[in-house]
């Protein structure tokens, strides 16, 4: 889960990290009146949960009221990469001589968290990573002990920065670390950390992701997700189900159980010649409800011109799979879109009997099930 | 001949008292798993389907001389049963759990430096050897003994690849399903080593995924250190950047790591044919008997 800027910043500053002066507006008038309150020159920024911003349009400073106007204008209502901006952050324009970046994530890798600093902030670090990987230094964590005050300096000292500037960045990097693990990071990132004309330091931007699988710990981090959820109508319809989800761009519809299983079962519409629609995992057990639930999820999808339901049961049973998809077809007068069924593993020949045959197309095997979707799919093209 | 679960391993189940953990030991003692004790805080002296329940995974040890623990604890304790199944020597620990946070696992992994006892998971179903023993959740029935050993990041991707083989009239060593965290007990790696030096294991089968770089790893690992030919399979070749594929672990980071391209190319490399369907896995495996 990812935070906005705006939350971000909050739960930096509220830790001791200079950030500056900010506020969040919603309308022109809104923007003019925080921006009178802070003082200009100011920077107007989009609060939706993409990279680039910048580049897209999304941030722009304003030195007087009119260019304040302007860019409010501009940006708020817009659509930034597919998302529509209805929030902006209004932040006190900071004067810099210098762009850093410290951050902390998890080394999948060595299965530890690793603290990062380069002198090479303000341009995706990302990138940096990859061209110039020793302008990043890294300094493994032992989870067990935290980040020892060493460390902090370690990385700073051997990063280059600055040597008047070491102890208020090690102190940043020291504070981001001890977030990072109180709140169940995944990362947690200031990507500039800037140097003002007077050699202090203050965080200009604010990445904080949390651990999904952490939030039933951390109360306030889940209300702040009610507030940064967004996006996707139908990813927000599969919260609400509880299905992992994810929509792409092509018109074959994928319901499966297992992250594994289904990602095959995309593979292969691909494979074939067709164009996966979604990523649908059930998970294990699924009851009729939800499966019924899942072909109402996607046939939610105008896109999807056929679905192939593919499941292999382990814990998940075939006749209630069965039942699950007799339910969620039988209450239509005409299905939707033609559904390809192919059932294996527990209760498997007891679903097949069960399954109503008048209104799905039975396959049994996987890759026949796929390639009947996929024709299914490409004969509507035709049409 | 298998490999780390035979007819003789003894089985503890932390959280035998809850829903999954009641339905799966009863499930895993059909298969023929000596399911010898549970283990659940304040459930001590009770019993499930005559198995004895103790409060601590230590007492069940010392009262049942129990060698081996597979976890059904919710994601929020399951940590914690980790370090208790750890910290009292067992052989071997299977997590099931789904969901376990990964500040969790990364404290975990750092306590694996310390012991002996070996993790298999979380978020992963488990493994078996057919006809013997099943610890986890598994459909035992979809297995047939024989000589090819399986490692797989997921479950029902296993039984799919499973089905294609058994079907063929191969049947399998010992299936493991690894999990598909981020931060896991086993890796590919172990598995691979612990099937080329088994000597019943003729071919081994590699069910990889998106996310990380540990198939990379266990293609160098191939190339330099393992005899028994290996067929492989990716999964997530359509996936886009950025987004979670169900497993935690699944995902392709936007500077473009863990692509599906990139472990296929590595396997190549190594010399491990990767089938573009399950079935090609199997026709690949066929030809290596």
């Amino acid at each position: 889960m990812k935070l906005h800027e705006y939350q971000a910043k909050q739960v930096f500053a509220d830790a001791g990290i200079p950030t500056p002066e900010s506020k969040l507006a919603s309308d022109v008038d809104g923007v003019l009146a925080a921006a009178e309150e802070i003082g200009y020159p100011v920077a107007i920024k989009a609060q939706v949960q993409v990279g680039g911003r910048g580049k897209a349009g999304g941030i722009k400073l304003a030195e007087d009221e009119e260019e304040a106007r302007e860019a409010a204008d501009a940006i708020l209502g817009m659509d930034l990469k597919g998302y529509y901006v209805d929030r902006v952050l209004v932040e006190q324009a900071v004067d810099f001589t210098d762009e850093l970046y410290v951050g902390i994530t998890m080394d999948r890798g060595e299965g530890k968290p690793v603290a990062m600093v380069s002198t090479k902030g303000g341009v995706n670090i990302e990138e940096v990573a990859e061209e110039d990987p020793d302008a990043i230094a890294r300094e493994h964590v032992d989870p067990s002990f935290g980040m020892m005050p060493y460390q902090a300096r370690k990385a700073v000292y051997d990063a280059g920065v600055d040597r008047d500037l070491a102890r208020d960045v090690s102190s940043v990097l020291s504070t981001l670390y001890d977030l990072w693990e109180e709140k169940d990071g995944s990362d947690a990132e200031i990507n500039p950390l800037m140097v003002t004309s007077d050699d202090e330091v203050i965080a200009a931007d604010a990445v904080m992701n949390v651990d999904e699988d952490a939030l039933f710990r951390q109360p306030e981090l889940a209300e702040m997700e009610e507030e940064a959820a967004g996006g996707d109508e139908l990813e927000q319809k599969a919260d609400e189900y509880g299905f992992d989800y994810v929509r792409l761009e092509g018109n074959t519809g994928i319901i499966g159980n297992g992250a594994g299983l289904v990602m095959t079962t995309l593979d292969l519409v691909d494979y074939y010649g067709g164009e996966p629609a979604n990523f649908l995992d059930v998970g294990g057990g699924a009851k009729a409800d939800r499966i019924a639930n899942a072909l109402d999820m996607v046939f939610s999808d105008d896109n999807v011109e056929s679905v192939v339901f593919n499941i292999f049961g382990g814990i998940t049973r075939g006749d209630e799979v069965a039942k699950g998809i007799n339910e969620a077809l039988e209450q239509f007068d005409e299905i939707p879109k033609p559904v390809v069924v192919r059932l294996a593993g527990t209760n498997w020949e007891e679903g097949m009997e069960i399954l109503n045959e008048d209104l799905v197309t039975v396959e049994q095997t996987l890759e026949d099930a796929v390639q009947r979707a996929v024709e299914y799919a490409e004969e509507v093209n035709e049409q | 001949m298998s490999v780390l679960v035979d007819e003789d391993t003894r089985v503890v189940v932390q959280g035998i008292t809850g829903g999954e953990g009641k339905f799966h030991a009863r499930q895993m003692m059909e298969y023929g798993t000596n399911v010898v004790a549970g283990a659940v805080p304040g459930k001590g002296g009770q019993d499930v389907d005559g198995v004895p329940v103790y409060d601590t995974v230590d007492q069940a040890v010392e009262e049942e001389d129990a060698d081996t623990s597979v976890i059904f604890v919710p994601p929020a304790f399951a940590g914690d049963a980790i370090f208790e199944a750890l910290d009292t020597d067992l052989d071997l620990a299977v997590a099931i759990t789904e969901g376990i946070p990964t500040q969790d696992m990364a404290k975990v992994n750092k306590r694996l430096t310390e012991t002996d006892t070996r993790l298999i998971g979380p978020n992963c179903p488990g493994l078996i050897t057919p006809g013997e023993s099943k610890l986890g959740i598994l459909p035992g029935n979809i297995f047939e003994s024989g000589n090819v050993g399986l490692v797989s990041r997921s479950g029902t991707l296993t039984y799919q690849v499973v089905d294609s083989l058994t079907q063929r009239g191969i049947g399998q060593t010992t299936a493991i399903g690894i999990g598909g965290d981020p931060i896991i007990g086993t890796s590919f790696i172990d598995a691979l080593e612990l099937f080329e030096n088994d000597p019943e294991t003729e071919a081994i089968v590699m069910c990889g995924e998106i996310g990380g770089e540990d198939e990379e790893q266990a293609a160098a690992f191939i190339d330099e250190h393992v005899d028994t030919p290996v067929a492989g399979f990716i999964a997530g070749r359509t996936a886009p950047p950025g987004k979670r594929m169900g497993h935690a672990g699944a995902i392709v980071s936007g500077s473009g790591t863990g692509t599906a391209e990139s472990k296929i190319n590595a396997l190549n490399d190594a010399g491990v044919p990767v089938g573009d369907t399950p079935e090609e896995v199997a026709d690949h495996i066929e030809e290596f008997l």
